[in-house]
């Protein structure tokens, strides 16, 4: 089914969408003429696949719930924010805040995305292959985060417990945040992750691990100078 | 919130479609700033003439510029909305004292090819009541205003001029701004109202008058200029943007090989030709890019 963007009010695509018979075999759909709009696909919460054609603005795919909603272009500030499962793929760049606050499913970006990459993760993969720019994983507090280029300033800064791949350059870490062995669980997660956004498997080896420190988890009476 | 709009053509084809480019960005970001809007349109030099952008509060501009060609020879006003171009060759010194005794009227910018526009509203309404769709010239920036450092009032709106052919519009806010306008004024650059803007357009002024390059002015504004912003700046040969080292105040820019267009969001450029085709990214925190001549 092909819904135009040009044609009918976004209130009503996202309407369609949000609403769909789970009897009907109607499962797949495309969205033409985005134009940067904002809030495409917000919502969903069947398993269908949605496909849009050009470039979103702010939160496109939000709050998503068991769909596959691949993205033809670039993608605005907070792609798949507080998603809780599915599938969002976008074969451009994402700019700010991608994969925020979300509880699960998987966020895959194709090209870069800009400052605060996964900030408050809550239990989201979030695979990138490009570079990530600064604040990437800020207070992330589960899930994992692949960067398959370069991380910004502050990567990482007051983590809890999520974890971060990456193979390219860090400029520099965020508080609290420190480099850690891959073990083999570690590395089973990273392989699952890199097999979902079709990484060759074999690329494991040119990755670090980074995590928490868990230095900022208990109040230090060393520090007490510095309050 | 607030949007910001800047548009500079590579290719001369579009030139008289520069207006209606600007006009549909505008229109768009309408909902990031519904308070008022204004916007600079950068057009081919006149050697020898100035054009001065006035904002009158009365609509007697036949007996103003009677006034006016009494004082001034050679002079030519053209009446848009309640904003007059006079186009004299009187150099601006002069010229702008002169206009200090005009009450009912007010400069909002000068220069041999900028023309500066700007009023409260609805930006949708204020792009109709100027016109803008029949504007044409090589490069214009736009804002769309959602005040919280000063006042609504024209005064308030962007883009602000301190400088000849010189603008700047702006998303974010200043919190060194009484501190700067304190040692600028010292330094003889007015500045009209207590917006935060207006004192970051003292500064660029400030910058190209000790004849460094508006790349320099901008860097060495990373250090000076406390706060949030991302900046378009215009010069009668180009733009720059530039966004703090936060960068929390969105960018993005379309680049083809006709033209470069900038926004706070890509929604504003979705209808700019062959969009879906260009070269799109978001600047960097703290870094400066320029076009132009």
């Amino acid at each position: 089914m092909n819904l135009n963007l040009k044609k009918e009010s976004l209130r009503k695509v996202n309407e369609t969408l949000q609403s769909i018979d789970r009897k009907s075999n109607k499962k797949i759909f495309k969205i033409s003429n985005p134009d940067g709009n904002h809030a495409i696909c917000a919502g969903l919460k069947d398993e269908i696949e949605v496909t849009i054609d050009g470039h979103t603005g702010y939160y496109c795919a939000g709050m998503n719930m068991n769909a596959n909603i691949i993205v033809n272009g670039n993608v605005g500030t907070g792609v798949a924010e507080n998603m809780m499962s599915g599938t969002v793929h976008v074969k451009g760049n994402a700019s700010q805040s991608a994969g925020a606050t979300a509880h699960g499913g998987t966020l895959i970006i194709d090209g870069d995305t800009s400052s605060r990459c996964g900030i408050s993760m809550k239990g989201i993969d979030i695979i990138v292959k490009g570079s990530v720019g600064h604040m990437s994983a800020f207070m992330a507090q589960s899930g994992n985060l692949v960067i398959c280029g370069d991380a910004g300033d502050a990567l990482g800064d007051s983590i809890y417990e999520a974890n971060i791949f990456i193979k390219g350059k860090v400029k520099s870490l965020g508080a609290d945040c420190e480099e850690k062995k891959m073990n083999k669980k570690d590395q089973n997660i990273l392989r699952s992750l890199l097999k979902k956004a079709s990484i060759n498997e074999s690329e494991i080896k040119n990755f670090k691990m980074y995590s928490s420190a868990r230095k900022l988890y208990n109040f230090n009476i060393d520090n007490v100078s510095e309050y | 919130m607030c949007g910001i709009v800047g548009i500079y053509l590579k290719n001369k084809k579009y030139n008289s479609q520069l207006g209606k480019f600007l006009t549909g960005m505008m229109n768009s970001m309408a909902t990031r700033g519904p308070d008022s809007a204004g916007f600079a349109i950068y057009s081919s030099e006149k050697k020898k003439k100035y054009k001065y952008s006035v904002c009158s509060n009365t609509d007697q501009v036949k007996e103003i510029s009677k006034k006016l060609s009494k004082q001034v020879k050679d002079i030519k006003v053209k009446s848009i909305s309640d904003h007059l171009i006079i186009e004299t060759a009187m150099k601006p010194k002069k010229f702008i004292e002169i206009l200090k005794n005009h009450d009912e009227l007010s400069l909002v910018g000068y220069g041999s090819c900028i023309e500066i526009f700007k009023q409260v509203g609805n930006p949708k309404d204020v792009v109709k009541n100027f016109s803008l769709e029949k504007f044409s010239g090589s490069h214009a920036i736009g804002h769309t205003r959602m005040a919280t450092e000063s006042a609504i009032t024209t005064d308030g709106s962007h883009p602000y001029s301190t400088g000849e052919d010189e603008c700047l519009v702006h998303n974010g806010s200043l919190s060194n701004h009484n501190n700067l306008r304190r040692s600028l004024q010292k330094k003889g650059i007015e500045i009209k109202s207590l917006n935060d803007t207006e004192v970051a357009a003292g500064y660029i002024s400030n910058g190209l008058s000790d004849k460094k390059s508006l790349k320099e002015t901008l860097l060495d504004g990373l250090k000076d200029l406390d706060g949030f912003y991302t900046f378009i700046s215009g010069t009668k040969n180009g733009m720059a943007i530039v966004r703090d080292e936060i960068a929390c105040k969105p960018a993005v820019v379309a680049e083809t090989k006709d033209y470069v267009a900038i926004a706070s969001e890509f929604q504003a450029m979705a209808h700019l030709p062959n969009v879906n085709s260009a070269k799109i990214f978001e600047p960097e925190p703290g870094k400066v890019y320029s076009w132009g001549k």
